[in-house]
């Protein structure tokens, strides 16, 4: 592998990281929203290249759903949700910035210790590419640790798969990667976006989980 | 024969994805509530003939070995008996108008999707296609613990979908490093994900790698196993959802997720570098154990007491197989086939509890052998089954557990036993309220099927007596395989 080809993909994967970051310290819905799509547009780009470098034609449709699905659609739809329910305000973080982000950078530490130390053997590209995945992958849980709102917490479901799907893609010739990446399309449009919300907004008025966490059937 | 048999793989799993597309289609409740019957029996007798017919040879997605039989024949067998269940449940939530004709046919539709996606998880030999099998379950159970519209049922939904899908990534992740750690050895594509292949080959993979992805699907199927700090799903869910989704959640949904993390446990012990899984399965199910039992005495809810004693067996076998060897693979098989049918006919007793007394409080329900002497009775006997007293089958699984501790770890058996006496104090103490004194709450006869709860007792009272020689031998055999 050149040198070139190899820089490109590490800098994709490595801005897939960076972006994942900016997500930790937004504290509007739509401005979070807009950090996803790019997020997205970025984890399309990475798995064009990775197609184009592994020769993997069917990655291409993979860089398409994420490109077409996640970085336009599901974007627009949250947009127009968030407006209908009218919930444009500030995001409450249940946890401040500052900390947030120490955990993150923690995390990340984590995640490159870890996986660099397991897999000296492995293909530099495809190691590298594990570790940057297990980074987004811990920071998308973290976003969904530190948000109240379920709007958020999808967002960071989003994030956290666009992990999975890079990791995928770095694992050379592995099947099924297309037919997991259609899943999770469906998984998160059918359920998250048709269900959820919609029933959560017609029942309570508000998208706050923290407004269901009232409910606990045991704590009287 | 290998052209019937290999009918008998594709019956198990076409009966329910065809019936799901039927169910889904038809109006009348009543009829679908039939079909659904149906249907689950013949997938039922699709799955008894695996054991006389031949085997098909392992294939790129399909295996069927003697391992998966057994947790297959379990599936089938408890998806059957629960859409009897399911009939005369549903209709009694239609009379008060808890759910609409539109929403069952809903229910029975995801109730053959779900059961197809168990079966397929159970056949497939392809981890990335386990993954989405799991996952498909997953799904459909989340749509259906949801299907009462409420504030609770909605959170308990919720929960159990983000914290399932965070468990069902993580695996995913583990998934793909098993395949990174495959891939030098076996070579590109789709035969690094083929089980059977990988257990051949798993001596040769990177120890370290292969260490770090079962850590992480440990914790990922761990999570819908329910074991301890990852459990927290699993009580809303049983409570807020209709209960034969929580009979089939707590008998099934738990052993598709635990026979994955099996499956793994095999590959990481071909390779004898790699960390022991053993310590690991150990730990999380003593934890799971102990917590579940002291949280067992504060609980008000009937459906949530008897979700946090599926926890509490949970970990008793995952610690069963996390020890290994013969004896305690045996326990730990055992344990959980008595565990799935007594736990199911116990959410069978208390969905019918709860519609007669309007309630799923503790304190609201009193005296039910008197009021109502065949349902009264049958929670009794349940509860006394699961609680692990003799001459019952939990008793003699959790002999065995507890015996093969002390002869192998006596130390790991006092934190053991401790958890199971906390676990059964609890139990009883319940019990003695809810089953005897004086009747409160609803009097209403009970139209209720009493023939699924008293079948599985009867098993289960009948494997505490006697075990018959072939199914003994049987479970020996793939305790072996267990290793």
């Amino acid at each position: 592998m050149n040198g070139l080809t190899f820089d490109i993909a590490h800098l994709l994967a490595g801005s897939l990281v960076l972006i994942s970051f900016m997500m930790l310290y937004q504290d509007r819905l739509f401005a979070l929203i807009n950090v996803f799509a790019l997020h997205a547009v970025v984890l399309a780009l990475s798995v064009a290249w990775q197609a184009y470098i592994q020769d993997a034609h069917h990655l291409y449709i993979t860089a398409a759903i994420a490109l077409v699905f996640k970085a336009i659609i599901i974007p627009v739809g949250l947009h127009r949700i968030i407006q209908r329910l009218g919930i444009h305000r500030d995001i409450e973080t249940a946890v401040g910035i500052g900390p947030t982000m120490l955990a993150g950078i923690g995390l990340v530490t984590l995640s490159m210790v870890l996986m660099l130390r397991v897999t000296p053997e492995a293909d530099p590209l495809a190691r590298e590419d594990l570790a940057f995945a297990l980074s987004i992958i811990l920071l998308g849980l973290l976003v969904m640790v530190t948000r109240r709102n379920a709007v958020s917490q999808v967002v960071g479901f989003m994030s956290l798969e666009n992990g999975l799907v890079l990791a995928a893609t770095g694992a050379k010739g592995m099947p099924l990667v297309v037919e997991i990446s259609v899943a999770f399309s469906i998984l998160i449009a059918f359920i998250v976006i048709g269900v959820f919300l919609f029933r959560i907004r017609e029942r309570f008025d508000s998208v706050d989980i923290g407004a269901l966490d009232d409910y606990r059937g045991e704590r009287r | 024969m290998s052209g019937f048999s290999f009918d008998a793989v594709a019956a198990i799993l076409f009966i329910p994805a065809g019936a799901a597309a039927i169910l889904a289609a038809m109006p009348n409740y009543r009829m679908t509530a039939l079909v659904n019957v149906g249907a689950s029996l013949l997938t039922l007798l699709a799955a008894l003939s695996l054991f006389v017919t031949d085997r098909p040879a392992p294939g790129q997605y399909l295996l069927i070995d003697d391992l998966n039989i057994v947790f297959i024949v379990l599936n089938t067998f408890v998806g059957f008996t629960t859409s009897v269940f399911s009939a005369s449940y549903i209709a009694h939530e239609l009379e008060t108008g808890r759910l609409t004709a539109p929403n069952l046919r809903f229910y029975h539709a995801m109730y053959q999707i779900m059961m197809f996606g168990m079966n397929l998880a159970f056949v497939s030999n392809n981890i990335g296609l386990m993954w989405v099998a799991v996952e498909l379950a997953t799904l459909t159970t989340v749509l259906m613990v949801g299907i009462y519209r409420t504030h609770e049922a909605l959170e308990a939904a919720w929960k159990y979908f983000i914290l399932g899908s965070v468990g069902i990534a993580l695996a995913l992740f583990g998934t793909i490093l098993v395949y990174m750690a495959a891939q030098p050895v076996v070579g590109e594509g789709t035969n690094a994900m083929v089980w059977s292949v990988l257990i051949e080959k798993a001596a040769h993979f990177d120890p370290a790698l292969l260490s770090v992805a079962f850590i992480f699907l440990l914790l990922g199927y761990g999570t819908k196993v329910g074991l301890a700090p990852l459990h927290a799903w699993l009580p809303d869910a049983h409570a807020e959802g209709p209960t034969p989704i929580s009979a089939v959640l707590s008998g099934l949904l738990l052993n598709v997720a635990l026979y994955a993390v099996l499956r793994f446990k095999l590959l990481l012990a071909a390779s004898p570098q790699a960390i022991g899984p053993g310590p690991l399965m150990v730990t999380m199910g003593l934890t799971s154990l102990i917590f579940a039992a002291f949280m067992l005495y504060r609980r008000r809810d009937i459906k949530r007491l008897f979700a946090y004693s599926s926890i509490e067996h949970m970990g008793i076998i995952v610690f069963a197989f996390g020890m290994g060897g013969p004896l305690a693979n045996f326990a730990g098989l055992l344990h959980m086939v008595m565990h799935s049918l007594t736990k199911s006919a116990i959410f069978f007793a208390v969905g019918h509890i709860a519609q007669v007394k309007g309630t799923q409080k503790i304190s609201e329900i009193r005296g039910l052998t008197e009021s109502h002497p065949g349902l009264g009775w049958a929670l009794v006997i349940g509860v006394v089954a699961i609680a692990g007293l003799p001459p019952l089958g939990i008793f003699m699984s959790e002999f065995l557990v507890v015996s093969s501790t002390f002869a192998r770890h006596p130390w790991l058996a006092i934190p053991l036993v401790f958890g199971l006496l906390i676990a059964f104090g609890a139990l009883l103490l319940r019990l003695t309220g809810v089953a005897f004194g004086e009747p409160r709450g609803g009097m209403a006869p009970v139209e209720a099927s009493y023939v699924p709860m008293y079948s599985h007792l009867a098993l289960v009272f009948a494997a505490g007596i006697y075990l018959p020689a072939p199914l003994v031998a049987w479970f020996q055999h793939v305790a072996g395989i267990l290793g």
